[in-house]
């Protein structure tokens, strides 16, 4: 079964963002990027099941600018197979990224596509329930446990009440939650194989995809900042101070 | 053109999430006009159904029953919506995680790109959301001609249940998609509120050191009729359970009063409580970023503070 895993690279999670004042979106140049963590997840889960012997290849793709290659890489270090990169520099909506997946899933037939259930800029959370949509494929998202049985799968899903199991024949989709794994460090002999892996370079246009954005992003603006309060020196006084000043208790 | 409100619900209940998402309809019906209908999806709900027709800002209650929706299986759901969907001109649903998962897989089979958590209607097209954990605000336009939008529920007023009469209209099922099948959910069992619809929350992190250790938080919520929650470095180590995580990837809460206990402040926390009304830190180290938003900060080690805290209340 092949596996194709979606990947996005973003501003590096431990990097405080910053709001540009122009206020035409957040600080991009001179930042740490990263692969999105989620899908490092996905990328993880994807490669144990190659070790395991459920999968026989990985591809990782990836829609965006040039630089996104520098995820496939982290990718293929990983353990990934082969990336496929949809190179263009216009910022990309869920819905678009959903269509040129669908578009390269129906290249690659892959048996399962793994993909992170959120990317941190935009925290959009769409684009794998959208790809399922799009593809009529059965969906798991947010996903901690992933059980591959005979022709289908078995997951469990976070949810706000607390687990919830699901079971669907394949393809699938499977958007991934943080405890689903700890993904690896790529070492250094497998971050030089990563080189010389090969990475498949298309265009939206190549996949006949209309990538028009539907929504404009008038501004970006830096949120109402809070302010240090006072410290207290004792327990007596912060309950005192709840009560009295803050009245909350 | 009217508004379409998904409820949340159980089947038996309606969640309070879904007033919320009524409060950011209300807004919305201020700039583009029309009624606010509220559609019941699920298997034996009547009674949800009934609940939100008593509620006075929906007009007209859409109730559609049929076995595939007991678990709101989003394979299921999301066809009922785009059928509906062409005569609103908005479907709004609670960003929770049914939301979540239900709504993108609607908005891909309409053509739509949805617009994830808003927190602030502008206007009818145009709307305010978190992005980057909460770190910047994106206010954007929509040019789709049906606008479907999660909302952020701590970012509106819930609704009042009550005093409304609407009427309820039965809406054919739309059949099981034979796509996925609910197996069985280990829902966590709480008598405390609700962690995003509490007064209060108290949570936990890594410095708690162990489950047993949040008994300690659990005495002290129960003696301020609070909620208790949790940093994912405490749910990751199994401390409690996932549905505790507060955050930019866990849940979003705004209470009048939040305290944090043991948790160091990553913006990824922050994220998930930055808006609470009074933020308490309890944290042994001074430097702890918790500190630089919090109202009121307590340096101290949590296990004598916290036994403390529960004798003086
Ligand atoms: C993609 C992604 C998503 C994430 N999503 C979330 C999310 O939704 N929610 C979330 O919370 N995090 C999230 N995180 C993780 C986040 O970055 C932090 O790692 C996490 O919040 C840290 O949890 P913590 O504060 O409990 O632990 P630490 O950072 O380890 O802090 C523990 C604190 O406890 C204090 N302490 C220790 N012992 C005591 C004591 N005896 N008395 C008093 N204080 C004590 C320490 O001084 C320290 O400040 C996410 C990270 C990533 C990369
Ligand atoms: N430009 C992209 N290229 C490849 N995958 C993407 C892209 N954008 C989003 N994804 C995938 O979709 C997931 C969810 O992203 P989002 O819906 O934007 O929050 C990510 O974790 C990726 O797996």
């Amino acid at each position: 079964m092949k596996v194709l895993v979606p990947v996005k690279r973003v501003i590096d999670a431990n990097v405080k963002v910053r709001v540009k004042s122009d206020q035409s979106g957040v600080e991009l140049t001179n930042v740490k990027m990263a692969m999105n963590p989620f899908c490092e997840i996905a990328v993880e889960a994807a490669v144990r099941m190659k070790e395991a012997g459920t999968a026989s290849e990985v591809v990782v793709v990836s829609a965006g600018p040039t630089t996104s290659q520098e995820s496939l890489r982290t990718g293929l270090a990983m353990g990934a197979d082969r990336g496929i990169l949809i190179e263009g520099d216009a910022a990309l909506e869920p819905l678009a990224v959903a269509k040129l997946l669908k578009a390269v899933v129906e290249r690659e037939e892959p048996g399962l596509v793994i993909m992170g259930k959120q990317a941190v800029d935009g925290d959009n959370n769409q684009t794998g329930q959208m790809l399922a949509g799009l593809l009529g494929w059965p969906q798991a998202t947010f996903i901690s446990k992933i059980n591959l049985t005979n022709g289908g799968l078995e997951a469990v899903r976070e949810v706000d009440g607390g687990l919830e199991t699901v079971s669907m024949p394949m393809p699938a989709i499977l958007t991934v939650d943080l405890r689903l794994n700890e993904p690896r460090y790529a070492s250094l002999p497998n971050i030089m194989k990563a080189k010389k892996k090969p990475v498949d370079v298309l265009s939206p246009s190549d996949l006949g995809v209309d990538v028009s954005p539907r929504v404009t992003v008038l501004k970006v603006s830096e949120p109402e900042g809070r302010k240090a309060g006072v410290k207290v020196g004792s327990v007596a006084e912060l309950v005192e101070k709840l009560k009295n000043e803050a009245k909350v208790i | 053109m009217s508004i379409l409100v998904v409820a949340e619900h159980d089947n038996a209940e309606l969640k309070p999430a879904t007033l919320n998402t009524l409060g950011a309809a209300v807004e919305l019906a201020e700039h583009a006009g029309g009624e606010i209908h509220l559609l019941v999806a699920g298997a034996g709900c009547q009674a949800v159904a009934e609940a939100g027709a008593k509620i006075a800002s929906v007009a007209k209650v859409l109730l559609s029953e049929g076995p595939e929706y007991e678990h709101r299986v989003a394979e299921n759901l999301a066809p009922l919506i785009v059928q509906l969907a062409p005569d609103y001109s908005h479907v709004l649903a609670a960003a929770t995680t049914s939301g979540k998962n239900i709504m993108p897989r609607a908005a891909a089979l309409l053509d739509v790109q949805q617009i994830s958590d808003v927190s602030t209607v502008e206007s009818a097209d145009t709307f305010v959301r978190p992005i980057y954990a909460g770190n910047a605000l994106a206010t954007v336009q929509s040019s789709d001609s049906i606008k479907l939008i999660t909302v952020r529920g701590t970012a509106f007023e819930p609704v009042a249940d009550e005093g409304g009469s609407a009427s309820i209209e039965t809406v054919a099922a739309t059949g099981d998609a034979g796509l996925s099948k609910f197996v069985g959910a280990a829902l966590t069992e709480s008598e405390r509120p609700e962690l995003t619809s509490a007064k209060i929350v108290i949570s936990g992190g890594r410095g708690m050191q162990s489950g047993e250790n949040f008994a300690m938080l659990e005495r002290i919520a129960d003696k301020l009729g609070a909620a208790v929650g949790a940093s994912r470095a405490a749910v990751d180590a199994g401390y409690v359970p996932n549905d505790y995580q507060v955050g930019q990837t866990g849940k979003v809460v705004a209470p009048d009063l939040y305290i944090a206990v043991g948790i160091s402040g990553a913006i990824q926390h922050l994220a998930g409580m930055k808006d609470s009304k009074v933020i308490v830190a309890i944290n042994k180290d001074e430097e702890a970023p918790i500190f630089q938003i919090a109202d009121y900060g307590l340096v101290a080690d949590l296990f004598q503070a916290l036994p403390e805290l529960e004798e003086t209340l």
